[in-house]
């Protein structure tokens, strides 16, 4: 990068910042064409690399020829692979997954069906942990008390080290069995919602607060923070104003890469507490063998997994501007 | 002339360690001292407490007083130092590389500072910052003010860094190792800035530098530091004619005389003690050349002959 | 020999981990169960597969330490062979995921150029994924078992052990008594099982080390999906699994299962910490 010289004409460097941003934006989504291609690719194989006729996958046992023959002229079945492919992504382009095997309906139904519960849960629990994440984690690198400091540290190696099933449980057995407060499964009402969140929420909670307060802790020792001192202003200013979006970046990042992991654990709960969703769905399409579901649901998460990073990533660049430019 | 700043006998502790002790000086409005010595000798550590920024690295003021513009800052409530740090106080730091926040625009930076002590809005704020640039000498100000830090050189952000300082028109500025960190050619450019503001604005400067050479060109007064103590101090005339201290006259005999060398370089034996182990008595006489058994037992006092003072047993012989 | 074993262990910094007083708690929870799962058949106060209708559910006490689940099985026998299972599947998993992370990183990592790039996107790909997911991959493709499971836990930690050798073989390729050795006409190949290979390997375990907690808590994860050990092979997760259905009448067939994964998985953090500190490899770890 040029460095800015004495007496140099400045206007040629000043950028218009948010045509800055589109432009990386742009170039994101131009990588994510490669990961995606890739990734259906192998999802598309799964159907073929199991033993026996594809066809045997996609269909209920015992279905008339007619049918097998409709299915076949459908995806090409008779077709080189490549094609065949190009075949099955087209139909998902229309939304067209296939036919769910064991529910006997249409693949797209089950995930319209079953998306606003994943959503909601996924995006409660990542809501939670960010904000009691950064809560716990500013906390205990601004107090400086070394009890606290414990209490955070041993948060942080359980929060990262205990099975989620295995605490949605306990939590169970706590609130719903001894206590009776919340109900044990289900998603009629919002009580119902608790103890996912919870269970989600508890890992990502120890993994942001562990980011924040590394990064508040790294932040604080620069020169830049001095300076703010010395301009005049107080304490929370600096924190808020300066030292936390800091933080917030490596947070951001961080984030955006274990989004999966939240969706893991969504995966998790939805099975635990027995919750609509698309997780509870592929589970339960992968103990029941029913490819079609299977295919369409793994598609969405995995969807769900690089729009996550994304969003991650344009948020970075849109807190830190070394980011944006450092990808010119 | 009025006295703007008087440390008397200041000293500082950071947990059980003593880094500062018996720091005294004095600048008078509209002048210019000079504060020398080697990295370690508690230089930046002075700026830092007058600037009442112990509290971040955990240390404290143990004896002395501040005074600053008829009021004592050594126990002042860290509220009324806020309005003075930024507002009354401007603070130039030595790195510029990472003086200012890599996540945001240098004008809002800059702007801070009047909104906070002079309470100006948004706008004035912002129009008074693109004035101060250009006064700067920072070329197009009104575009340099939408850039980030990370666009700029060295030079130019060390101005921002000064504008930053001056932006409520303070009484005092202290410029800890300002030039350190840039390129030589620069160097000069921005301390001519600095005496030229020091003119223009009526401001008192406390330089604080490694290099004798800049304070023989810039400074009315100079104090050099030695080990977290000052050793010597006075008029800069009187120093560089008649350096009494040991420490003193070495550290000119460091200084490069014009272009043709007619004899080595001079450079002083052994190296600074660290805080941790300061020698007893005088702290410089395990590398003085004139020590004796004295220097060793008893802390030199400051004797003053006409326009300077050294703290050494052996200043008055020093000077004949 | 048995000398240079003893040098070989302290070079691995596991005497100095053992040290500090939270290194010997977490290492000695670490010994002890090792020793546990290795002489299960001989430890273990009942059969883990006898039924006792009779005396289903019944509460932790004597002679069922902690208690027995729905079909009178002892809870203890059952914890105990499933660390057997656990522990083996991934130790196992992660000796895969080493050994083809390891070979594939030092290729890379010497290589370089295009295959350098094509190796690392790929395994990155793996990376970015979430290792549950993964997992379901392979249980889609293989079918619900324990094979799966291992390939699953071995896939999900290749993009690391890759990575990490990778950079550290980078990074020793440039320090110069690689150079010195290269002058002095050694071969490429000889060069890197020599000399960059032993030098990379201190974090490599480490790392490994960790990856076989978490591979535990995958391990547990599917079998409590019912997508891991199949019955009557005993597995912390699939116990878990089944006692979910007596969770208001036997809750400890899922506490104490729960219990020493849990424990399982802290000691191997806390442990692998103290190696990390006792080696000072903090940095080349973070630096992948």
């Amino acid at each position: 990068m040029s460095a800015f010289s004495f007496g140099g004409s400045a206007d040629t460097r000043v950028q218009n910042g948010s045509g800055m941003l589109l432009r990386y934006t742009f170039r994101r989504l131009l990588m994510l064409i490669p990961v995606s291609i890739s990734i259906s690719v192998v999802i598309f194989m799964i159907v073929h690399l199991l033993p026996g006729d594809p066809i045997d996958n996609l269909i209920r046992v015992g279905s008339s020829p007619e049918a097998r023959e409709r299915l076949a002229t459908k995806y090409g079945l008779d077709r080189p692979l490549i094609t065949q492919y190009f075949v099955w992504m087209g139909n998902m382009f229309r939304g067209d997954f296939g036919q769910a095997i064991v529910l006997r309906r249409p693949v797209s139904d089950l995930i319209m069906q079953n998306l606003p519960f994943s959503l909601t849960l996924g995006g409660l629990a990542f809501a939670f942990s960010s904000v009691v994440g950064m809560t716990l984690g500013t906390i205990s690198a601004v107090v400086r008390n070394p009890i606290l400091e414990r209490f955070v540290r041993g948060f942080i190696l359980l929060g990262s080290t205990v099975p989620g099933f295995w605490l949605a449980l306990l939590l169970i057995l706590l609130f719903s069995v001894t206590l009776g407060w919340l109900p044990v499964s289900g998603a009629k009402t919002w009580s119902a919602l608790v103890l996912p969140v919870l269970t989600i929420g508890f890992g990502g909670i120890a993994l942001v607060a562990r980011v924040t307060r590394v990064a508040l802790i790294d932040v604080r020792h620069e020169d830049f923070v001095t300076l703010l001192h010395a301009k005049g202003l107080s304490r929370s200013a600096i924190l808020f104003r300066h030292l936390l979006p800091h933080a917030l970046v490596p947070v951001v990042t961080i984030l955006a890469l274990r989004i999966g992991w939240i969706l893991g654990g969504a995966v998790t709960a939805e099975f635990v507490f027995g919750r609509p969703g698309l997780g509870s769905l592929l589970i339960r399409a992968l103990g029941q063998r029913d490819f079609p579901v299977i295919q369409g649901s793994m598609l969405m998460l995995a969807l769900a997994v690089m729009l996550g990073t994304l969003i991650g990533d344009i948020l970075q660049a849109a807190m830190d501007p070394r980011i944006r430019e450092a990808s010119k | 002339m009025s006295l703007i700043l008087r440390v008397d006998d200041l000293g500082v502790a950071i947990g059980a360690v003593k880094p500062l002790s018996g720091v005294s000086f004095s600048l008078d409005k509209g002048e210019t001292l000079g504060i020398v010595g080697e990295s370690g000798s508690g230089k930046s550590l002075t700026a830092m407490t007058i600037m009442g920024l112990l509290p971040l690295i955990g240390g404290r003021v143990t004896t002395g007083s501040i005074m600053f513009d008829g009021s004592e800052l050594a126990d002042l409530p860290e509220t009324a130092y806020r309005k003075l740090r930024g507002g009354r106080i401007g603070l130039i730091t030595q790195n510029p590389m990472t003086s200012l926040d890599p996540l945001r625009k240098i004008g809002p930076q800059v702007d801070v500072v009047a909104r906070l002590h002079l309470g100006l809005d948004k706008r004035a704020a912002r129009a008074r910052t693109v004035e101060l640039l250009g006064d700067l000498r920072i070329p197009e100000p009104a575009s340099i003010y939408y850039l980030y830090p990370h666009q700029l050189s060295g030079g130019m952000k060390q101005r921002i860094v000064i504008a930053m300082a001056l932006a409520a028109d303070p009484d005092l500025l202290i410029a800890d190792e300002p030039t350190t960190a840039l390129d030589v050619t620069v160097q000069a450019q921005i301390i001519r800035l600095l005496l030229d503001l020091v003119t223009a604005r009526n401001l008192s400067l406390v330089l604080i530098t490694h290099d004798m050479s800049v304070v023989a060109q810039t400074c009315d007064k100079v104090v050099v530091m030695y080990a977290g103590r000052a050793i010597e101090r006075g008029a800069v005339s009187a120093i560089f004619d008649r350096p009494r201290h040991p420490y003193t006259q070495a550290l000119i005999g460091c200084i490069p005389r014009g272009l043709t060398v007619t004899e080595p370089l001079k450079s002083i034996e052994g190296t600074v003690p660290s805080v941790a182990h300061y020698p007893s008595g005088c702290p410089f006489h395990p590398r003085c050349p004139r020590a004796e058994d004295i220097c060793a037992t008893e802390p030199p006092s400051f004797v003053q002959d006409r326009d300077s003072a050294a703290a050494c047993h052996f200043a008055m012989a020093a000077a004949q | 020999m048995k000398a240079r074993a003893f040098d070989a262990l302290d070079r691995l910094g596991i005497g100095r981990a053992f040290s500090s007083s939270l290194g010997l708690v977490s290492g000695g929870f670490l010994v002890i169960l090792i020793a546990v799962a290795l002489t299960a058949p001989w430890i273990t106060p009942f059969d883990y597969a006898a039924q006792q209708l009779g005396n289903s559910n019944a509460p932790p006490g004597w002679p069922h330490l902690l208690g027995t689940d729905e079909f009178g099985r002892d809870v203890l026998s059952r914890v105990i062979f499933g660390a057997r299972t656990s522990l083996s599947v991934s130790a196992t998993a992660i000796g895969i995921s080493v050994t083809v992370g390891m070979t594939l990183g030092a290729a890379a990592g010497y290589i370089g150029g295009m295959f350098e790039r094509a190796v690392m996107t790929v395994v990155d790909l793996t990376w970015s994924f979430p290792d549950i997911l993964l997992a379901l991959i392979f249980v889609a493709i293989i079918g619900p078992g324990l094979t799966s499971t291992m390939f699953a836990i071995a896939i999900a930690y290749l993009a690391q052990f890759t990575r990490l050798t990778r950079a550290q073989i980078v990074r020793l390729k440039r320090e110069t008594f690689i150079e010195a050795t290269v002058n002095l006409g050694a071969k490429p190949g000889h060069i890197l099982i020599r000399h960059l290979l032993p030098n990379a390997i201190a974090p490599v375990i480490v790392a490994a080390m960790l990856a076989v907690g978490d591979g535990i808590i995958l391990e547990a994860t599917l079998g409590f999906f019912g997508l891991g050990a199949q019955p009557p092979t005993p597995s912390w997760g699939a116990m878990m699994s089944s006692g979910t259905a007596q969770l208001f009448l036997a809750p400890w067939v899922i506490i104490f299962p729960g219990l020493v994964v849990a424990m399982t998985v802290i000691a191997v953090n806390l442990f692998g910490d103290e190696l990390i500190r006792a080696l000072d490899i903090r940095d080349r770890l973070r630096g992948t």
